[in-house]
């Protein structure tokens, strides 16, 4: 297994290398400024000298994605929940949820930190209203198609409403409440470093702002590499999640493919 | 068989669904049957008559138009007073075969350790004995099966409602299925309302086997099956089933012609 694993990772491994070689070449041979564009070997110099400053700034980051995150499944799991058991909460929130989808979040950054200054919070609520969407929104749709069959049978065991959503309605919308979870992890990182551009004392988005206004741009390109690095590893971390809490859903795609 | 007043008993009950055109759809018409305590009675009708509709019925699943359901002397009509267990397994994916077996304990507030403990001990007899934690995806059709019987059972309710519970297995498991039934409902002592499309398997497993009309669905014939118990696989060779069989045919092909 993990032979065919690597065999199917390889192509693209193949291609990020000849890509990083061919930078490292261009950038070599023509003599291209570093300010301009760094070679990746300069790059990963970079990395390592300012490790220590970026270890703190990436800490500040992922603490606002994660707290914006969590708050995020918890509103979401109330408005979800709502939709799911109320006809009048449905008609009301339904509506408004897609069509707030079509709001660009991030153009929001600078009302928040009008309205709640630099600290953490604007960070934190920027994170959560990106992540929120996502997440209520599948998690809305997975209760929604819930096997209706299952449902009755445990309402013919004089199941209450209440026995439904907790037997059968959540356990049937954790597919798509991951999903929806996973999309959410991978917006979540780069919310917070948008809502750091804004204005912030610490965190990745202010650093990489810095370096870029002095032309450090080794430094924004490790910045970008931390970034993108934090991105997969929420996203990764939501999957290990959910393959320990809901093995049952992995099975069949994972026969089908051997 | 029936000694006492009937376990179940409908009368009159009609079910008429309103749809958007205006028209109205009309799934069962004037039902009235009877199932005495400990009977075993199939249901037999072409597909689409309403059978399945007539059990979410007395399941409480939903309200009869018109008419009475009688469950043990009582039509409060919620649900919870029978046994179901409809076509398909509804094994619940995330749970193991125990906690799938224990459900209706769980949903109905009874002690978990005394339901998981007698589960266990019922596991052999279901021939599910080592797969108390298998997942239900692991498992064959005949098992799953089994295992929905087993949650039903342990409803612990005077009657069972069973929607063809074999109709979806192969010719072989389905025989050996209908053999293991029999065996589990003479230890049961409780009655049973069977659903099937299959003459044979409705003679062969019943005291008395209905026929129902096409939509709307009505009771055609109200046959009783002669037949000794216990049942053995060689009756089905007997003159006298073939006779009953030929009564059930007729009553069923009359409809449609």
């Amino acid at each position: 297994m993990n032979r065919s694993r690597f065999a199917r990772i390889a192509p693209a491994l193949v291609v990020l290398a000849a890509l990083v070689g061919i930078w490292e070449l261009v950038t070599r041979l023509a003599a291209v400024p570093e300010w301009l564009l760094p070679s990746p070997t300069v790059i990963v110099v970079e990395f390592a000298e300012s490790l220590p400053q970026l270890a703190p700034h990436t800490a500040r980051t992922l603490l606002e994605a994660s707290v914006g995150y969590g708050a995020a499944l918890v509103l979401a799991f109330v408005v979800a929940a709502l939709i799911d058991q109320s006809g009048l909460a449905r008609r009301a929130l339904s509506p408004l949820l897609v069509t707030s989808q079509t709001i660009p979040i991030f153009a929001l950054a600078p009302l928040l930190a009008i309205w709640f200054g630099f600290g953490i919070t604007p960070k934190i609520l920027i994170v959560a209203l990106a992540c929120f969407f996502p997440i209520a929104v599948s998690l809305a749709g997975g209760l929604r198609n819930a096997d209706p069959d299952m449902q009755a049978l445990v309402r013919s065991m004089g199941g209450s409403r209440r026995q439904v959503f907790s037997k059968v309605k959540l356990p049937s919308a954790i597919p798509a409440l991951l999903s929806g979870m996973k999309i959410a992890a991978s917006y979540s990182v780069i919310a917070a470093v948008i809502g750091e551009w804004v204005g912030a004392s610490q965190g990745l988005g202010l650093y990489m702002l810095r370096a870029s206004s002095s032309f450090q741009t080794a430094r924004v390109f490790a910045v970008i590499a931390v970034i993108a690095v934090l991105s997969v590893a929420v996203f990764l971390a939501v999957d290990v999640v959910g393959r320990w809490i809901a093995p049952w859903i992995y099975v069949r795609t994972e026969e089908a493919q051997t | 068989m029936g000694v006492g007043p009937p376990v179940l008993r409908l009368s009159g009950v009609s079910k008429t669904y309103a749809s958007n055109g205006g028209h109205s759809l009309r799934a069962l018409r004037e039902v009235s049957m009877e199932v005495g305590r400990g009977e075993f009675v199939s249901l037999v009708g072409p597909s689409g008559c309403g059978k399945s509709t007539l059990l979410g019925l007395i399941a409480g699943l939903e309200a009869p138009t018109d008419g009475a359901i009688e469950i043990a002397a009582e039509t409060d009509g919620s649900p919870g007073r029978v046994a179901y267990m409809p076509q398909r397994d509804l094994l619940l994916p995330w749970r193991s075969l125990l906690d799938n077996a224990t459900l209706g304990a769980e949903v109905g507030g009874g002690d978990r350790a005394v339901a998981r403990r007698r589960a266990q001990s019922l596991l052999p007899s279901f021939g599910l004995e080592g797969f108390a934690d298998a997942l239900p995806h692991t498992l064959s059709g005949g098992m799953r099966q089994r295992a929905a019987l087993l949650r039903t059972v342990l409803l612990d309710r005077e009657i069972l409602l069973l929607d063809e519970p074999f109709g979806a297995l192969d010719a072989l498991t389905r025989a050996a299925l209908q053999e293991w039934l029999l065996d589990v409902w003479e230890r049961l002592k409780a009655a049973v309302l069977f659903v099937t499309h299959d003459v044979e398997e409705a003679l062969w497993l019943s005291d008395r086997v209905y026929v129902m009309s096409r939509r709307p669905g009505s009771i055609q014939l109200d046959l009783a099956v002669d037949l000794p118990r216990p049942r053995t696989r060689d009756m089905r060779g007997t003159a006298g089933f073939a006779a009953l069989k030929q009564r059930l045919l007729d009553a069923l092909l009359a409809d449609t012609a």
